[in-house]
């Protein structure tokens, strides 16, 4: 069903965004007069590292615990963003200088912390193949599980560009972060917004947060911290920019983020062309075969 | 109608054609709503973590608790949460809670069920038995009036009102050993704070960081550990504030620090006094504040020796008893008495922890100090200073802590440029100073560094103990600690203080506020007797039970080992975990007759008979352990009402949002129905020991189902009433004539006017930044102690970026943004007469009012019983041999407790150090509490952190064989335990004198129980004591560390004790002065 629209893929590969007006996910989807493009602004440069947000995720969305593992990954042994972990905080040791730091440790070292959410893409390839319909885009522009639709296909789990999504184990549906979108129409912020204790993650209008990085950005860069840099805000980029984006301080890769991320239904319209056309010219090819048989 | 919303029509025919909006969304999705929107009732409440006091939203729905988050309207957490907040409503409504009795008979296996009704009347036999058996009216010839058969221990996770009735009921049953967390976590900041400024508590706000130029985060994991407090060094930052962070290694709060200097574990005296030296060498301390607002041109007695003239020693050691007399540290021509009636005692009894009493009062003072204020007089404080510290230069900082120069000067730099008239610079510490067997001194070298570069009661300046249990800093106030009485009250002592007059020593003249003290008192016992309680009969002073030493909870611990202490409560504390020599906690409890313990679930202190460590190694075995133990299952925060004691002195009021299930009940319930069974019992006894208890004000009004005491009720007896029983404005209004009763005189104002001040919530936006109305702070509701200091002698602020408290000429008063800590009317050219006392005798220019002489102490004559200035020790285990006093290794006054299972590991370069030869220290993490009760057993919080790890540097883990992510095990001469490894380059070997130290992380968060078991840390340490404070040294000692798990059984301990024997290790290794 969902496919037979206009693939946005298409669309963000088209470059429409750039230069013109941006393309709004919420108008795009049958909304109207709906509110601004809600998202987040995660600031990893002043994340402490608290885990707030894992924990007020999981209170306000009754998210199950999914595990005492001990990682030894410094101490991240929440490990990845899953079904039942909706925000994840990554820690990385690095033997790398942070802008005008000095750790006293005999050698360069910084020690980063990000907290990692579902991405809200503006072209949501979750969504694209979410074929119940489960999976749907808000007012607010957010993308969100509805779990009384989905029937556990699970094609959106290897859609995701960023690994997000996943199948959980005890109800058999797809998971993952609503950005809150119950508290949202009550005028609440989301749960992990609320908690974070350094304001690392920010919640509000996009175009408001997009504004808000640039000046962060400029100023952490005047700080000293010249490896800062944003991630997700981009409405070129590959998912045509994201509704919760990032400012961090290494690739993107350190993080266990994608640097190029792309929406993975990107090419279905080309390829549904392309398979049309193979079809027409083999339809034809058929006739003619048939047709000349006869004569 | 139905065939419309279906989906496929919907989106043929609407606004989405692409299905993935409005054509797709449920009617579920339609009709969503948050339950916080849904709600029946939003609760004020507050975190029942730790103390920075964030305040609370809780949502009910049908009578339960549906959701809890921050609030907003919190000037301190504006909403914020760190994750065992977030958790608060797993913590409180989640699968862990017990909502039942439990019973465990003597000698039994397993626990047996018992209805709440009978437990109570067996817990009331077992107090009537044991104190009837064990009663002692007379100790030594001296009269005590007392029981040392039952003890007590737990508060701070609890409500003012509940550790006022423990106090109240057990000192009436003539119970002396009644011991709280603030015990084993900040004990030494009384001591350290009080003597210094006059009161024990952190002398700012939170808030206030952000006007901090340098803040200094030295033996604090602020990130860790409170990380909603640390939104104000964020904020600080983000207006340029330089943040520096001195610690072991390298933490969460290290990460967003400018600067972070690893240190020495236990060397901070010797790091802070380079600092100390580095001011004064190169004067650049902040000469105007230092000459008016401190002692350093007070003149000291020409007796008194430095430990730089005795090697290590300060005059008056006695090296037989172990202590100090502080004869020779007084000021010219004038003597300060330790503390009220100390004045002719015998020195042994203040190692009773009467430092303690400083916290909110100081030293009464005869006679006129001699000053020089050129300071250069060679007996002036700060040339006495000058001389002590002029060998803590950077190369000796270098070889004790282990701190290359050019770290340390770059400290130095940072934190004189940050101080002075425009701008001011903030320590900010917890446990990492006060948790050693000298801690007070820690704090004590801090203090002098604030007061010589005048950073005291000034915005963005103080000194900032972070405390880390929700009410911790009420639990000292309101004390549920042996040697104290509400307000810092001393408890009397056997041979000093038989009448009230003795006690009071109103025999002397006194001077600073120190002269109200018997208003307080006889207050204090109005309220506890009420009309029992007149003139004619000392106002039963008597009633009270009397001191004859230390009964801290470690000298309880050794007296349940000897057979004296045979009964114990357990009011949300766990020892087995979260004190010092753990299996010393245990082996204590296995030799009770009875122990009630109370929490949220089985702790390890409720189930060490049944699968302790010891019966894993088979040192103890279960049918053989007499010990009766009741569990009760302990109400939530959100289940009851009352007010914490934020780490800053604030009341913060939670209403009870739900009745607590099942049996679970609060303590104000547990303490007031006990009270009343033994009450019962008891009534018409004419036996004397019973008139105390018959004698009380136990007459609350009592609320809902479970006819819980009206919280307020307490709260309303704490604040105190006239002869009228009109609410008390504040404690000004005391009288020592028996008119006015006051549970604890410095809340008195907390209702006043018949209003619950800790209740207010103003919201934050709605008011300056000092927010004076969002509840209410002891002193007289002030935030900035000493702020007096924030103006030039003459009244005028010292600059106009940092005003707070000015002298309004034209009012003739004092005024300013936070309510000025001094006279409202006392001029700034005011001057004492000859002969004053009591507040007349503090002049204008004295703003430390709780002192004698009005002014913060660089040199302390009294009150810090092993020394009057802080001296670098080595740590009672330590790898290293002091490098500053070579034949003084360790703290002389230390107190030391031998014992079979409490043995020293041989340090420095003794024979043996060789075999225990790293640094350990112990820490918190962000993900858990304490000893683990609120968080091992809280699913969302044990996923974050699921096991016990030490950390080591990369060149260790190489040394030792140790594998990232295997197991390693940790071996000192008490204990060994098991931890996975991680290997990290946040912990640097440290270079020093040609050596290089390596130090092992441990948190102390994990024990048996629980969704995440692991070893305790605390099997590894010792009962090694602060002489003043009674606090244990678990922030340094020394360990050895190999590859692989531990052995199980009686392995273990055979481990153990071959690794003693190969070290030389004796009863009397390390037992030296």
């Amino acid at each position: 069903m969902t496919l037979s629209g206009t693939a946005p893929g298409g669309t963000a590969s088209g470059g429409s965004a750039s230069g013109g007006t941006a393309f709004d996910p919420a108008t795009a989807s049958g909304y109207t007069d709906h509110p601004e493009r809600m998202g987040f602004f995660t600031d990893t440069s002043i994340c402490i590292g608290c885990k707030a947000c894992e924990v007020a995720c999981k209170e306000w969305n009754a998210v199950p615990e999914d595990g005492l593992d001990f990682t030894g990954m410094s101490y991240d042994n929440t490990k990845s963003l899953s079904a039942d972990t909706w925000r994840h905080v990554a820690f990385i040791e690095q033997p790398r200088p942070l802008g005008h730091q000095e750790p006293g440790l005999g050698m360069d070292f910084r020690w980063l912390m990000a907290s990692d959410v579902c991405k809200h893409c503006t072209h949501a390839a979750c969504l694209d193949v979410c074929p119940t319909g489960s999976l749907f885009r808000t007012e607010y522009g957010t993308v969100v599980v509805q779990d009384d639709v989905c029937n556990g296909c699970g094609y959106c789990v290897p859609a995701c560009p960023y690994g997000v999504i996943g199948k959980r184990e005890s109800t058999g549906v797809a998971a993952k972060c609503t950005l809150c979108y119950d508290r949202l129409g009550v005028g609440q912020e989301p749960a992990c917004a609320k908690s974070c204790p350094t304001d690392s993650i920010q919640f509000g209008e996009l175009t408001e947060l997009r504004e808000r990085a640039a000046r962060r950005l400029e100023q952490a860069r005047a700080a000293g911290l010249d490896s800062a840099r944003l991630y997700g805000h981009d409405p070129d980029d590959g998912v045509g920019g994201t509704g919760a984006f990032f400012l961090l301080l290494d690739e993107p890769e350190v993080y266990g983020l994608p640097p190029d991320p792309v929406v993975t239904t990107r090419d279905l319209p080309s390829m549904w062309r392309r398979a049309g056309a193979a079809a027409v010219v083999l339809l034809a090819g058929i006739a003619v075969a048939t047709w000349g048989s006869r004569t | 109608m139905r065939l419309r919303s279906w989906p496929l029509l919907r989106q043929l025919t609407g606004p989405d054609r692409s299905g993935r909006g409005t054509a797709v969304r449920s009617a579920r999705t339609d009709g969503l709503s948050a339950r916080t929107a849904d709600a029946d009732r939003v609760v004020k409440s507050v975190c029942p973590y730790c103390a920075v006091g964030c305040a609370q939203n809780v949502y009910v729905k049908d009578e339960r608790v549906v959701h809890v988050e921050g609030d907003p309207d919190s000037p301190i957490s504006r909403g914020r949460l760190c994750p065992k907040g977030a958790a608060t409503l797993q913590l409180t409504t989640g699968p862990s809670r017990l909502h039942k009795v439990l019973y465990r008979p003597p000698h039994a296996a397993d626990w047996q069920e018992l209805d709440l009704a009978t437990a109570m009347e067996m817990i009331a036999d077992r107090v009537i038995d044991t104190r009837r058996a064990t009663w002692e009216w007379e100790n030594d010839g001296r009269r005590t009036a007392r029981t040392m058969g039952i003890a007590s221990l737990g508060g701070a996770t609890l409500d003012n009102e509940e550790n006022y009735l423990i106090k109240k009921l057990l000192t009436a049953l003539g119970v002396v050993q009644i011991e709280n967390q603030a015990r084993v976590c900040h004990s030494s900041t009384v001591v350290g704070l009080g003597t210094s400024f006059g009161r024990g508590g952190a002398t700012t706000f939170l808030q206030d960081l952000q006007h901090s130029d340098c803040i200094v985060i030295q033996g604090s994991n602020f990130a860790e550990a409170h990380p909603v407090g640390f939104q104000w060094v964020m904020e600080a930052k983000a207006r340029g504030a330089v943040v520096i962070h001195v610690d072991p290694r390298f933490t969460r709060t290290s990460a967003l620090a400018d600067l972070h200097v690893p240190i020495r574990a236990g060397s901070d005296v010797a790091f802070l006094g380079g600092i100390v030296n580095h001011v004064l060498e190169n004067e650049l301390y902040f000469r105007e504040f230092v000459v008016n607002y401190t002692n350093a041109a007070t003149l000291i007695s020409e007796d008194y020796r430095d430990t730089e003239d005795l090697g290590g020693l300060f005059s008056g050691f006695d090296p037989a008893k172990r202590h100090y007399s502080d004869d020779t540290w007084q000021y010219a021509g004038t003597s300060v008495v330790a503390a009220a009636g100390d004045r002719d005692g015998d020195p042994s009894q203040r190692v009773s922890g009467r430092s303690e009493t400083r916290g909110a009062m100081a030293q009464s003072m005869e006679g006129t100090p001699q000053r020089d204020e050129t300071l250069t007089d060679p007996r002036c404080v700060l040339q006495i200073l000058r001389r002590h510290y002029a060998r803590y230069t950077p190369e000796l900082v270098e070889r004790t802590c282990g701190v290359p120069p050019d770290l340390f000067a770059e400290v130095c730099r940072h934190l004189t440029e940050n101080s002075g008239p425009e701008r001011t610079a903030e320590f900010v510490y917890a446990v990492g100073w006060t948790q050693h067997s000298d801690g007070s001194q820690f704090i004590r070298t801090a203090c002098i560094l604030q007061l010589l570069l005048g950073n005291m009661g000034r915005p963005g300046g103080g000194i900032q103990a972070l405390r880390g249990h929700a009410s911790i800093q009420g639990s000292s106030d309101i004390p549920t600690l042996f040697n104290l009485l509400p307000g810092y009250i001393p408890m009397p002592h056997a041979n000093q203080h038989r009448t009230l007059d003795g006690f009071l020593g109103t025999d002397a003249p006194h001077k600073g506020y120190w002269a109200d003290m018997p208003a307080y008192l006889i207050s204090l016992l109005k309220a506890w007797w009420g009309a029992e309680a007149d003139a004619g009969n000392d106002y039963r002073f008597d009633w009270l039970p009397r001191l004859t030493g230390s009964h801290s909870t470690y000298d309880t611990v050794l007296a349940q080992l000897d057979g004296t202490c045979k009964g114990y409560f357990l009011l949300g504390e766990n020892p087995a975990v979260g004190s010092a020599n753990a299996k010393m906690q245990r082996l204590g409890m296995a030799n009770l007759e009875w122990l009630v313990v109370r929490d949220f679930n089985l702790i390890e202190s409720a189930t060490w008979w049944k699968d302790g460590p010891e019966i894993e190694t088979g040192e103890l075995r279960t049918e053989d352990i007499g010990t009766e133990v009741f569990f009760l299952p302990a109400a939530a925060h959100t289940e009851k009402s009352g007010s914490f004691t934020n780490t800053n002195r604030m009341l913060q009021w939670h209403h009870a949002a739900v009745e607590p299930a099942g049996e679970a009940r609060s303590e104000l319930w547990f303490m007031y129905h006990l009270g009343r069974i033994i009450r019962e019992r008891l009534a018409g006894s004419t036996d004397p020991m019973d008139a105390p208890l018959l004698g009380l004000t136990w007459d609350y009004p009592l609320e809902g189902a479970h006819d819980e005491p009206v919280a307020e009720a307490v709260l309303a007896e704490i604040n105190g009433w006239d002869e009228h029983g009109e609410p008390l404005p504040g404690y000004a209004a005391l009288r020592a004539d028996g008119s006015t009763s006051c549970g604890c005189w410095i809340y008195c104002g907390v209702y006043k006017d018949g209003v619950n001040q800790a209740a207010r919530r103003k919201p934050a936006e709605e008011q300056n930044w000092i927010a004076a109305e969002w509840a209410w702070a002891w002193p007289d509701n002030r935030r900035l102690m000493y702020n007096r200091a924030s103006a030039r002698p003459d009244g005028r602020p010292w600059s106009e970026r940092k005003k707070l408290v000015w002298w309004d000429p034209a009012q003739g008063r004092w005024t300013g943004y936070d309510v000025p800590d001094f006279e409202a009317t006392k001029a700034p050219g005011y001057r004492p007469a000859e002969g004053a006392t009591g507040a007349d005798a503090l002049s204008g220019i004295d703003p430390f009012i709780m002192q004698a002489d009005g002014k913060g102490w660089l040199f302390a004559p009294a009150g810090v019983i092993d020394g009057p200035l802080p001296t670098h020790y080595e740590p009672q285990d330590s790898p290293v041999r002091n490098p500053l006093h070579p034949h003084q290794q360790r703290s002389p006054a230390r107190l030391l407790y031998p014992h079979e299972h409490n043995r020293a590991n041989p340090s420095g370069d003794e024979p043996g150090a060789e075999l225990y030869p790293y640094v350990v220290t112990t820490y918190r993490l962000t993900e858990h509490f304490t000893a683990g009760g609120m968080s091992r057993t809280v699913p969302y919080l044990a996923e974050l952190q699921p096991e016990m790890f030490c950390e080591v540097s990369p060149e260790l883990a190489a040394e030792r064989g140790l594998r990232h992510g295997d197991w390693a095990t940790v071996i000192t001469a008490r204990n060994a335990i098991e931890a996975r490894v991680l290997v990290t380059r946040r912990i640097a070997p440290l270079h020093l004198d040609g050596k290089v130290v390596e130090q092992i992380g441990l948190p102390f968060h994990w024990g048996p129980n629980g969704m995440s078991p692991g070893d305790a840390a605390n099997e590894l340490s010792s009962i090694t004591l602060d002489p003043n404070s009674h606090i244990q040294e678990v922030k340094a000692f020394s360990a050895d560390i190999r590859p692989g798990r531990r052995p199980r059984g009686p392995a273990l301990p055979a481990l153990v004790r071959d690794r003693q024997r190969r070290a030389g290790v004796t009863d009397d290794t390390g037992m030296e002065a």
